[in-house]
């Protein structure tokens, strides 16, 4: 779980709301500050920047790499990095940066699958918990309660049991159990939004419900989203290396980034680079998403509802 | 240093010649605070009045060495309790904190630790500085300073939390928590504001008594009124320095400087009706005369037909029945209310919190479904009906909130908030810029603010656009709750005059709810009285004022008038 | 108050209640013949009437339904047919070490971020940033990729702890680390970010007004306000720690339910997944009713809800 999802586990799991009885203290007269243009941070450009090779590797490998992930030469085993191979060669001889840069497909698509799953899924289920209705309310949150009542990797790990492994459904599984991350976010965004002065003043300009609903709520709900969708991609590509190493995801010789690090745990003994140059890329890639969602983040701070 | 021990001494508690207060890279360089000189004795009280960023809060807190981090302090001379306060060390303002100097602070909901009790707040101070030991001697300690503010049964309140105590009780709470071991001076930030007025009096009569036994009083306050109560002696702020200073009486009835003359000009009143605020000037004090004599501009007056545009009869609301436990009792909001108002007319109402006029509001805007009772706009059914049915009519009754930026979506321009209420027979986008910039025009602001968001703009431009939005549907009927309660003097006096001159301009009628009795006098032809849910007396503000029939009138009218004294 | 500390009961036991039934419905809603997926991939004589007889395949789904949950309320945690044990024994035999690790994990993990928080929070931007930076690093690097790290300094290449087993304490510090790390990171930034908007309250200037030091004021009061974040995410927090054990089960080669859960789900012992699942639901369920409660009791304000 990242700390967006937990930010919102502790805003809607508190059992009732802290009054806010205070009055709204007397603003300042000149408030003239205007968000400039400023430069991004150094961290954001590296994280752009490293998400591009990463496109790069997904769309067009050959670009990166003129090695065969798949097969290798096994006279050349475990040989360490070095001119030839630049992140070594694992037991079978084959190269680990070509299957590295091959492998950003797998951790990359799967793990953007799930978050999209999850997204839609939560959404929607939001949506319909943070409306009016008490009893659609109860219904969407008791969803989000069991479901999160089962600690992340263990409900992955039920709904493999359940379906089998592979790919596809390594990204259902994800997608399954973050459901409530989203969910809950948008329940409470939705509840606030819908409180809102500019949405319960709005029938004084003459607004419909439907008016209301499309051209104030929804879209006020759904600015936080892109936001929560890219922190979130990291966490879900955490989680698809986490059961591909587990070896529930896509199976070997598929270079997925978790499944190279469970065959380099067996060799740890004798070779360090087939599981350290896999493992950094998982965690480049994370921190990359996490860097550039919070950068949007704080610039998105000053326009929430 | 105790009270007693000081009152033997003739020097001054505090005294601060040419104090510069700056953060290094804010405000371009240059200081917050400039060259403030003033002095403050036992039983003396001080008032430091400005509007808000004006540096008086800045100023009171350095007396703690609490200015913030990185504060950079120079002065001529900065004496506490005769010692040289800028050679202080983190330890020895610590040792005077609570002990010589206790600050009291706006809003005790938010200044008291709301995990801890009344009670372990205050006994705070007297172990943080080790000066009584045992419980015993603390929890007696502590009854007796409850005591002392006026709290009658201390056991209990103790043991309670400031949000289960009314803002008057919870008040006194935090002054006991700053006075418990008995410094010599107060310092008082904004202590009252937010608080109803009837309450804003007990408050203040519980520092001014301290005062009356020897403590010192540093008030810092933008209510002229109040200061005028309690001050001995007063110095004006305006961005960062003093431009006036004086005893109170002298400084209220003959201001030197031309800020605080036209800041005394733009208070509201009875006497400021029909006249505009923001260009009153203070003209030179003539011998004799009772008050200040100010020179005002007369509004457009604005004619009243007899037409009714808003018929409000019997209308009533009650909360309760359901729920468990503490819920279950019922509570009516409101009983049995009507008026009307007429085409042209401005209809004030005053109440203090849970009156009843937010609910009566609520249903004059269609919020809330009255339990009883009817509303009329326009001589049609309002009340009672589905949305669908009331939305032709919506376009006469706008509204002006109280915290405007909340009422306008986040992602919208001052462009999009002014013509989302704009007629719809969908013009083109360069004809709905036109009509948007013309309604900015009437309001005051300038065409560059079309593209900027409403966050980046002060209070008062915030409130204009609302008001231009509300414009843009040419209202018969224009609903302001407490439009002005949040602003400065000078900006509320001026938002006051455009409301009054689009009124007469427009002939719109107009429902003005305020706290502020001053506001309501200067602006309504009626008053409506509204106490614990009901109409206590309504009529001419005039008259209404002048002879008060209702006790709570009188009350209400009571608090003001000790205030007023200008 | 009281009625609002029935409350939560009464809802923490409707959610395991739902958790329960829901995996109940996902078993019966598989694909294929429910004695099928029991039985997984074995088949021996007997095999096919004991299953029947255990989950009663013969009587109307209502009935089955009443007697899973009445299996489940005695304890009865069903039998795996490829290990032909009870499960209860199974997990008796192996939840001590996985129990050690969380708990160790946990308690080294709420130590360390309240540490590194009293330290930063409030303090020179230096220091946060730096503290922001360990902290992003904590909560991107896959818990995986620690626990091989650690393995190859530590054990191969500095032969410090074993490699491998559950033997004494030394077997229990690098697996505990590798846990604790991720939830440190984010732990401590939920801690940080909730003690600075707590030194923003006015009360916190009434405090400094009294005479109170810095350090006093932080560790007495403020951490006080700060902590109560950290009892929301409590249950979140053992979650994770179950779900992070599974996986640092692996790695090091340690006993513990999550080697049971990975080797039934390889195995297709659907019994043994299911029940792992449904106890680390409930357990997590309750510590965060408890935890509720214990909010309920800090914080006045709630309790006139």
């Amino acid at each position: 779980m990242t700390l967006s999802s937990a930010r919102s586990t502790v805003r809607s799991a508190r059992p009732s709301e802290i009054p806010a009885e205070h009055p709204t203290p007397v603003p300042p007269e000149n408030l003239a500050w205007y968000p400039a243009r400023q430069p991004l941070p150094l961290g954001v450009k590296l994280s752009l920047g490293f998400l591009l090779v990463l496109l790069v590797a997904l769309a067009v490998p050959q670009l990166l790499t003129s090695y065969d992930p798949l097969s290798g030469d096994i006279s050349q085993s475990l040989q360490a990095p070095g001119a030839a191979h630049w992140f070594g060669t694992d037991r079978l001889g084959r190269d680990v940066f070509a299957r590295v840069i091959h492998g950003a497909r797998y951790s990359l698509l799967i793990g953007i699958a799930g978050m999209l799953i999850s997204l839609v899924l939560g959404v929607v289920l939001g949506i319909i918990a943070g409306m009016k209705n008490r009893w659609l309310d109860e219904i969407a949150s008791r969803i989000f309660d069991v479901l999160s009542a089962f600690p992340g990797v263990l409900l992955a790990l039920l709904v493999i049991a359940l379906i089998g492994p592979g790919m596809i459904n390594v990204a259902i599984a994800i997608g399954i159990a973050g459901i409530p991350k989203f969910g809950r976010m948008v329940r409470s965004q939705t509840q606030l939004v819908r409180k809102a002065d500019y949405v319960t003043h709005a029938s004084f300009y003459g607004k419909s419900r439907a008016q209301i609903f499309y051209k104030h709520l929804l879209p006020n709900v759904m600015v936080a989203i892109p936001i929560l969708a890219t922190i979130d991609i990291g966490s879900s590509i955490m989680a698809v290396s986490g059961l591909s190493f587990l070896g529930l995801g896509p199976q070997p010789p598929t270079p997925e980034w978790g499944v190279m690090l469970a065959e380099g745990r067996d060799v740890l003994r004798t070779a360090w680079w087939p599981s350290v140059f896999p493992g950094a890329a998982i965690t480049l890639t994370v921190i990359a998403f996490s860097l550039i969602g919070s950068h949007v983040q704080r610039r998105f701070e000053g326009r929430q509802p | 240093m105790s009270v007693s021990q000081l009152n033997n001494l003739p020097q001054a508690l505090v005294e601060v010649h040419n104090l510069s207060i700056g953060f290094a890279g804010a405000n371009g360089g240059r200081p917050l605070v400039r060259n403030v000189s003033f002095s403050i004795k036992p039983g003396q009280c001080v008032a430091l009045v400005g509007e808000s960023g004006s540096g008086k809060s800045i100023t009171a807190r350095s007396v703690l060495g609490l200015s913030g981090d990185g504060a950079q302090i120079s002065a001529d001379s900065f004496r506490i309790a005769g010692r040289d306060a800028l050679a202080f060390s983190e330890q020895d303002w610590r040792a005077l904190r609570g002990t010589f100097a206790g600050l009291v602070m706006q809003d005790a909901l938010v200044s008291l630790d709301p995990l801890r009790t009344i009670g372990q707040e205050t006994a705070e101070v007297l172990i943080r500085h080790d000066l009584l030991k045992g419980r015993q001697a603390l929890t007696a300690k502590v009854h007796d300073v409850l005591q002392q503010v006026g709290i009658s049964d201390p056991e209990l309140r103790a043991g309670q939390y400031a949000h289960e105590l009314s803002g008057g009780l919870r008040q006194r709470g935090l002054i006991a928590s700053a006075i418990a071991a008995g410094p010599a001076l107060i310092i008082a930030d904004e202590p009252t504001t937010a608080l109803d007025v009837t309450v804003q009096q007990q408050v203040i009569s519980v520092l001014a008594e301290r005062v009356k036994n020897g403590a010192g009083l540093l008030l810092i306050s933008h209510d002229l009124a109040l200061v005028a109560q309690i001050a001995d002696f007063v110095h004006v702020l305006h961005e960062g320095e003093v431009v006036d200073a004086g005893p109170v009486a002298e400084v209220l009835r003959n201001p030197r400087h031309a800020y605080t003359r036209q800041l005394l000009a733009a208070v509201p009143s009875a006497q400021s009706r029909g006249h505009k605020l923001s260009s009153a000037r203070i003209v030179a004090a003539v011998p004799g005369a009772e008050g200040l004599s100010i020179r005002r501009e007369a509004l457009t007056r604005h004619q009243i037909e007899d037409r009714t545009v808003l018929e409000v009869q019997n209308i009533s609301k009650r909360y309760g029945a359901g729920g468990w436990g503490r819920k279950a009792r019922p509570f009516t909001a409101l009983h049995d209310a009507s008026f009307s108002i007429r085409k042209g007319e401005v209809l004030g109402i005053v109440g203090e919190s849970g009156s009843g006029k937010t609910t009566c509001a609520n249903i004059v805007l269609g919020l809330l479904t009255p339990d009883t009772g009817s509303v009329k706009l326009l001589g049609q059914t309002w009340s009672g009906i589905d949305e669908q049915q009331r939305r032709p009519l919506r376009r006469h009754m706008q509204y002006i909130p109280q915290d405007p930026l909340s009422s306008f979506d986040p992602r919208y321009t001052v462009l999009q908030v002014i013509a989302e209420n704009l007629p719809a027979p969908a013009l083109n986008p360069a004809q709905r810029q036109e009509q948007v910039v013309e309604l900015l025009r009437q309001v005051g602001l300038n065409e560059s603010l079309l593209q900027r968001r409403p966050l980046t703009l002060s209070g008062g431009q915030r409130q204009r656009i609302a008001i231009a939005r509300a414009l843009a549907a040419a209202p018969a009927l224009l609903i302001c709750d407490e439009p002005v309660s949040a602003l400065d003097v000078y900006v509320q006096a001026q938002v006051l005059d455009l409301i009054a001159e689009l009124q007469a301009q427009y002939q719109m009628s107009l429902l003005f709810i305020s706290h502020d009795l001053g506001v309501v006098q200067h602006i309504s032809d009626r008053v409506l009285v509204f106490h614990q849910g009901h109409i206590v007396e309504q009529g001419p503000t005039e008259q209404l004022f002048a002879a008060p029939q209702h006790a709570y009138t009188r009350t209400l009218l009571g608090a003001v008038e000790t205030q007023h004294q200008m | 108050m009281w009625r609002a500390v029935l409350t939560r009961i009464l809802s923490s036991l409707m959610v395991i209640w739902l958790s329960v039934s829901a995996a109940f419905v996902a078993l019966h809603s598989l694909p294929g013949n429910i004695a099928d997926v029991l039985a997984g991939d074995v088949e021996y004589p007997g095999l096919r009437e004991a299953i029947a007889a255990e989950w009663g395949l013969d009587k109307s789904l209502p009935e089955q339904y009443l007697d899973f949950l009445g299996r489940l309320i005695e304890g009865n945690l069903g039998t795996s047919y490829i290990m032909r044990m009870p499960v209860s024994d199974i997990l008796a035999s192996q939840l001590w070490p996985t129990v050690q690790l969380a708990l160790s994990a946990g308690a080294l993990a709420i130590v360390l971020s309240i540490g590194i928080t009293l330290l930063t929070a409030g303090r020179s931007l230096r220091l946060r940033k730096v503290a922001s930076l360990f902290e992003l690093v904590c909560t991107s690097t896959p818990v995986f990729w620690i626990g091989i790290l650690l393995l190859m300094l530590f054990s191969f290449q500095l032969r410090l702890f074993p490699v491998a087993g559950a033997q004494g304490w030394r077997s229990l510090v690098l697996p505990a680390v590798t846990l604790a790390l991720p939830t440190v990171g984010l732990l401590s930034q939920v801690l940080r970010e909730s003690m600075e908007k707590v030194l923003e309250q006015p009360f916190i200037t009434t405090l400094r007004s009294r005479g109170l030091s810095e350090t006093r004021l932080r560790s007495g009061h403020v951490l006080r306000h700060g902590l109560l974040p950290i009892i929301t995410l409590g249950g979140w927090l053992i979650g994770g720690l179950l779900g992070g054990a599974v996986i640092t089960e692996k790695v090091f080669g340690r006993p513990g339910l999550g080697t049971v859960t990975l080797n039934a789900i390889t195995s297709q012992d659907v019994p043994v997944v299911l029940a792992v699942v449904l106890l680390a639901a409930a357990i997590y369920v309750s510590i965060s009713t408890l935890l509720d409660i214990v909010y309920l009791f800090i914080d006045p304000r709630l309790r006139h809800s």
